[in-house]
């Protein structure tokens, strides 16, 4: 019933949308990435669902979800390492208080 | 004794059943990471999302990517962002403001994103789909020492620069002196 393409794709659906809110809803600088991992899982999931469910993409689709997972490992070393270097000059991780440029 | 084929009561096949728990799970937990007003029990309710991810991609017939998240996400990323929650911690705990003001506005968008998926989703139809089929190791091994071997290779290279790049930037330069604001 519920092992379908379709259900797995609209669960992914769902996940994104809720890292999508908590990227452009959250003040919080760690809390954006920990939304943008979110986002990654999420069209992580459907690319394993799409090489579950059609065989021309079985072995292809599991390779490019490793590398989507290297990726995000670069981006989130990356993303807080300049957070961490940010805080500390600014000592605060709001990113709605990081207004230096607009004075 | 062996387990029914189907559920007793229900009708369903176990992996109907196991993928609804984890489905509800894994909405439940993602929830709790964007709603959450501690951002420690955020990253600790990611870790338990990373986990149920894992547990879809075994029920998918993908163990190798079930165990990559498991060892790259639960064993790395969660615990480097724990590091940085940590080290970013201000001293008032957490603030009293968790979302921006324009939070409603961020819903809207967030719930349109997900409907316009969701339609897509439903109406496409996908003419592709086959049988269900289980990806086994050897053949993603195969891809990846053949057809993959480039983007392999670039993203060892994107692997050093990130590394490299993450140490330069948490670096404390000691010349500098810390500014207090």
């Amino acid at each position: 019933m519920s092992q379908t393409l379709e259900a797995y794709l609209a669960l992914s659906a769902i996940l994104f949308a809720i890292g999508t809110f908590g990227f452009l809803a959250r003040r919080n600088a760690i809390a954006m990435l920990m939304s943008i991992e979110l986002m990654l899982n999420a069209v992580n999931l459907s690319i394993i669902a799409f090489g579950a469910f059609i065989p021309s993409l079985n072995g292809d689709a599991a390779v490019i979800a490793l590398m989507v997972m290297a990726v995000a490992a670069a981006e989130a070393t990356v993303g807080l390492a300049i957070v961490i270097a940010i805080y500390r000059n600014r000592r605060t991780p709001l990113v709605d208080e990081y207004t230096q440029m607009s004075e | 004794m062996t387990l029914p084929t189907t559920i007793p009561l229900l009708g369903w096949t176990w992996n109907d059943l196991l993928f609804l728990v984890l489905a509800a799970v894994l909405v439940g937990t993602a929830l709790m990471v964007v709603l959450g007003r501690n951002i420690i029990r955020s990253g600790l309710w990611l870790i338990l999302c990373f986990a149920t991810l894992a547990g879809l991609y075994v029920l998918l017939g993908n163990p190798l990517v079930a165990v990559a998240q498991v060892l790259v996400y639960m064993g790395a990323i969660a615990v480097l962002i724990l590091f940085a929650i940590m080290l970013t911690q201000t001293k008032g705990g957490p603030a009293a403001l968790v979302f921006h003001h324009q939070a409603w506005a961020a819903a809207i968008a967030a719930l349109v994103l997900g409907a316009v998926l969701a339609i897509v989703d439903g109406v496409s139809g996908w003419p592709l789909v086959g049988p269900f089929m289980r990806t086994s190791t050897e053949l993603v091994a195969t891809l990846v020492f053949s057809d993959f071997l480039l983007a392999f290779e670039i993203v060892g290279v994107l692997l050093l620069a990130a590394v490299i790049g993450g140490v330069f930037l948490a670096k404390r330069e000691d010349d500098q002196p810390e500014q207090q604001v």
